[in-house]
């Protein structure tokens, strides 16, 4: 079975922060890592390898620098990596990006299964997974908690609701996205490191992919961002100290009128 | 030509470019800005940051709907589960009636599902001026494909302006397929919307970064302006029984109902607790609640409340409440009217599911704790002792 | 920390093994301390990352590095929890007599299986009446035809229980004293190898001690190491191996109660300021700093010696592991006092280090074994 898994890299948003004065996000010191979301995919992607033979292939679209993140899922069990690549990309929003990531799967050709995570932590979008797979025509089921099984050409996964899960079928190839539920992701192995660090990582530009110029990049991103600012601080709060009652007291008191 | 210029004229090398860039792109080379463009997504964080000098400008030179005016009126996706319309769907048909009066234009919902046309009433008197139903056995579930593809085939032909949708697992992955179908726009999980009346653009503004910054999206030059709208934050519109508005049953050819992926079981997850993101009131408990058998002091609060009982990561890892009650960054976004959260010290990855609450209230004994930074309302003092005698007091009070 | 000029492998074996001490070990050291349970989720993720064989030749599966860089994963996973890394670095223990002495067939039997972290293993030398004293061992071996018959009790046995593949000595022929002890694998499951109860420790609890009771165990001869009488040589040369271990293991101890001393005298604030501003706490944590890298220097540069087979590294061995642990105490003690009070308690991690600090001044040979064999090498020297 040949598996695509696609991967973003992110800065670590739980690192970023606003500079008070200057309304600016504070980068210093932040990572650039693997979307967490997306480290479900390839743990998923490379225990259905080991289960059931064929490839994993992560690919990227990003910067040159994003390849640091293909190294790190060689190291983590896939077997090849592609980085799509190319300053006509930049500025593309997720219908820009669906696409792109869907010509270079096309040019991948051969998959049975590509797999993403449920979305982004910079953007939180959730829509380059469903782009991808309505791009490629292809079934998709997101919100993937548990595969429960793969026989056939047939896969039969639990998605994760509101109100619980629901069990769907499909036939290959489609399309999953992966939530936090799925698995837990191993940590690197020391032959994976040295594997990696050595690995071919092959660099798809628009041409190579054979994309339309006018569907990609800022040309072909319906959207675009047009202020960014930071949310108002919240009021400063009533914090009670004191005698366990007391407080408790002043509490309900301040706040039972919220209730109704 | 679309890209991104400095215009070294203008630029001062005061350097807040440099710091804006979340991708570390601009370097001052003899006090000017330079852009490295294998590093530049064009995201457009320097040109906000350069907005007092004005010296960096990107240039977009986007393809257009063609008939770009012949699109009028806002949709609403009437998301419905198991024949009952969301209530997701009100607060959607709130938002766009406004932004409808505005424009001076019509509302339409778009409801599909099997034996729901009864339920289109309910959205005329909501709001909706209009209601395409198509009711089908094959519409029973929400299917991706099916939905995609018929309301991709309304809007082709009806041209809606703005279509808004929520932004639930379910809305989020059929909208997405639609978005891809027509290649227009689609902004995710807004929790602000208005729109621009001399141009009829929608102004979509959504938290980034994990909630760290707010962004306000445009996609004027295309028609319809896709959004999906997180739940619980526009507000529910008013029933008006006297309200008038058409129902239009739409059918379709049986080729538009095919589905490769097939619902073999829908199961809900009864706990005590309900789905959190639609609660109104919710109380949730942390590292310090140090196991799973005290959070039965969290149900018995939860309850006089009337709310449900959320968790922080911490206490999910622990094992101490199933991942479905999860709040923060790697499980939901919740913002109910109160969250009361107890002995939970407000990491970065937690505040950035409930920050949007209402109105927060925290419980901890250390009053440094990071979560007494974003409560309206606070208690230092050690959960176990404070959360019982809260239950207490709340239910002599209410 | 001093730059030791790492090969891009080892900074990898580093960077990985830290990276599983932060994110799989400290989360669950206190629990595993308190449980006393043996870690083995642990012991599957380092399997999982390759880790149980970065000193096996890679002929036998391993990834061909040596003592050295047993000793920076050693010393990574005990800045996390001492006892969890001890799990790992006994099985390397268990593991040198065969890579030492073994003839191919062992090795091609034993070695894939510990370098895949399928196995444990663990070594069998110490019994209750024969502890420094190593010659006074009563477990005997008596061949009858194709195999050994063991009988006798090991005891303060690392792995005990849990491991798969014991090296072991026992007597073959008692009048020969030393010399008449022999080396044997036996594995877990042989009719007559039973385990003792698992002791209750002071420290490095996640780790498991038992006793090895033989009684009438037949061992088949092709499971005699070396050959018969070589093995108290061979322990002694194992124990030249992996001295620089229990130094390494001792240094990782003293980094992580001397991180967690830096970390607690940044927040504590006392007479309003933190007490990190107070000369006297700088002071402390400068000289516990430089006695933390002068024990690293130490234990590196002596593994990198028995790496690089330099004869006799037996004297500069000891050296490191008798430092590094005399370290590990001091430092992890200074540490419980800066943190005062809290120091004392549970639920701080200082004292932790504190406890299990103190048995690297004791096994593999006590800290006054190793003096003596400091002290005899520096005759031994000073006579040529």
């Amino acid at each position: 079975m040949n598996i695509i898994v696609c991967i973003k890299q992110v800065p670590d948003t739980t690192e970023v922060r606003i500079d008070l004065v200057t309304k600016n996000l504070v980068r210093e010191g932040v990572q650039a890592i693997t979307n967490p979301f997306d480290t479900y995919a390839i743990e998923e992607g490379v225990r259905l390898k080991e289960k059931f033979g064929g490839k994993v292939i992560a690919v990227t679209m990003g910067p040159p620098q994003a390849e640091a993140i293909l190294r790190e899922a060689i190291s983590l069990g896939c077997d090849e990596a592609i980085l799509v690549s190319d300053r006509a990309f930049a500025g593309a929003d997720t219908l820009a990006t669906g696409y792109a990531l869907s010509k270079a799967i096309e040019k991948i050709k051969d998959y049975d299964l590509i797999i993403c995570g449920k979305q982004a932590i910079d953007g939180d979008t959730a829509q380059v997974g469903p782009g991808i797979a309505a791009t490629l025509d292809i079934p998709q089921i997101t919100y993937v908690r548990k595969i429960e099984d793969i026989k056939d050409g047939t896969i039969v996964a639990e998605r994760m609701t509101e109100d619980g899960y629901e069990v769907i079928e499909t036939k290959l190839p489609c399309l999953l996205t992966v939530v936090k539920e799925i698995n837990t992701p191993r940590l690197p192995s020391l032959k994976g490191k040295i594997k990696a660090k050595s690995a071919v990582i092959t660099s798809w530009k628009a041409v190579d992919i054979g994309a339309e110029e006018s569907r990609i990049g800022l040309k072909g991103s319906p959207t675009w961002v047009l202020n960014i600012y930071t949310p108002p601080p919240r009021p400063k709060g009533q914090i009670f100290e004191g005698e366990a009652q007391v407080t408790v007291n002043q509490l309900v008191e301040a706040a039972k009128g919220l209730f109704h | 030509m679309s890209g991104i210029t400095v215009y070294k004229d203008k630029c001062v090398g005061c350097s807040l470019c440099v710091k804006g860039c979340p991708f570390t792109a601009i370097t001052l080379v003899d006090k000017k800005a330079v852009i490295d463009l294998d590093k530049c997504t064009l995201c457009g964080s320097c040109v906000e940051a350069c907005r007092k000098f004005g010296a960096i400008e990107i240039v977009r030179e986007t393809t257009k709907t063609p008939d770009i005016e012949k699109y009028k009126g806002i949709w609403i996706f009437a998301e419905q589960r198991k024949g009952v319309v969301q209530s997701v769907a009100y607060e959607l048909l709130g938002k766009a009636r406004e932004m409808a009066d505005k424009l001076n234009t019509e509302v339409a919902a778009v409801l599909l599902g099997h034996n729901v046309q009864d339920k289109a009433q309910d959205l005329i008197h909501r709001g909706a001026d209009k209601v395409y139903v198509v009711d089908n056995p094959k519409l029973e579930h929400l299917l991706d494909e099916p939905y995609a593809r018929i309301v991709s085939n309304l809007i082709r032909k009806h041209r809606p302006e703005i279509m808004l949708c929520p932004a639930t697992s379910a809305g989020r992955s059929v909208i997405s397929r639609v978005a891809v179908q027509l290649r227009v726009g689609l902004t995710a999980d807004c929790t602000e919307l208005d729109v621009d009346i001399t141009d009829r653009s929608l102004l979509q503004t959504r938290p980034a970064f994990g909630g760290n910054i707010m962004a306000t999206i445009l996609s004027k030059n295309h028609r319809p302006q896709l959004a999906t709208v997180r739940h619980k934050v526009m507000k529910e519109a008013t029933i008006d029984p006297s309200r008038k508005g058409t129902v239009e049953v739409v059918t379709f050819d049986p080729s538009f109902f095919l589905s490769r992926t097939k619902v073999l079981k829908v199961v809900d997850e009864v706990t005590a607790t309900v789905n959190i993101t639609e609660a109104d009131v919710i109380v949730s408990g942390g590292r310090a609640m140090g196991g799973a058998e005290n959070f039965k002091m969290l149900e018995d609060l939860a309850k006089v409340l009337n709310g449900s009982v959320g968790a922080s990561r911490a206490a999910i890892d622990e094992g101490w409440m199933p991942y479905s009650q999860q709040v923060g960054q790697t499980g939901k976004t919740v913002c109910p009217k109160i969250y009361i959260a107890c002995g939970i010290s407000g990491q970065i990855q937690h505040l950035v599911g409930m920050q949007s609450s209402d109105i927060i209230i925290a419980i901890n004994r250390d009053p440094s704790a990071p979560i007494f930074n974003v409560a309206n309302y606070g208690i230092v003092g050690d959960v176990f002792q404070i959360v019982p005698l809260l239950t207490k007091r709340f239910k002599e009070v209410l | 920390m001093i730059d030791y000029l790492l090969t891009e492998e080892q900074k990898m074996i580093r960077d990985l093994c830290r990276q599983i001490t932060d994110e799989k070990i400290r989360p669950v050291a206190a629990e595993y301390d308190k449980s006393e349970k043996f870690p083995w989720d642990m012991m599957k993720v380092m399997a999982q990352s390759d880790l149980f064989g970065v000193y096996i030749d890679p002929k036998y599966g391993g990834m061909g590095g040596g003592v050295f860089e047993l000793c920076l994963a050693t010393e990574e996973f005990s800045r996390g929890c001492a006892g969890i890394a001890i799990c790992y670095s006994a099985s390397a223990l268990g593991a040198y007599p065969i890579i030492l002495h073994g003839s191919e067939e062992q090795k091609m039997k034993y070695l894939p299986s510990i370098a895949k972290g399928e196995k444990l293993a663990a070594f069998g030398l110490t019994e209750p009446s024969a502890g420094s004293d190593a010659s006074a061992m009563q477990t005997t071996a008596v061949k009858d035809g194709d195999h050994y018959i063991l009988n006798g009790v090991k005891h303060f046995i690392t792995n005990g229980g849990d491991a798969e593949i014991y090296t072991i000595i026992a007597m073959t022929d008692k009048s020969r004293g030393a010399r008449g002890a022999s080396l044997f694998v036996v594995e877990k499951g042989t009719p007559g190898f039973t385990f003792g109860k698992k002791e209750d420790k002071l420290g490095i609890r996640a780790s498991s001690t038992r006793e090895l009771i033989f009684t009438d165990c037949r061992v088949p001869k092709e499971n005699l190491i070396g050959r018969e009488g070589t093995g108290f040589i061979a322990a002694m040369r194992t124990f030249d191996m992996s001295r620089p271990g229990i130094g390494a293991q001792a240094v990782g101890i003293a980094q992580g109660a001397l991180d967690e001393a830096i970390k607690y005298a940044k927040q504590r604030k006392q007479f309003g300021q933190t007490i990190i501003s107070n000369q006297g706490i700088q002071w402390m944590l400068a000289d516990m700093a430089t006695e933390v890298e002068a024990a690293r220097a130490l234990v590196y540069a002596s593994a990198r010696e028995v790496d690089a087979k330099v004869k006799d590294v037996g004297m500069h061995s000891a050296m490191a592991k008798m430092y590094a642990s005399d370290v590990a105490m001091k430092v992890a003690t200074d540490a419980v006092q800066i943190f005062g009070g809290y120091g004392y308690m549970k639920e701080y991690p200082a004292e932790k280090f504190m406890r299990d600090a103190k048995i690297t001044q004791i096994y593999e040979g006590t800290n006054q074994i190793q003096r003596n064999i400091i002290g005899m090498a520096l005759i031994k020297e000073s006579a040529r």
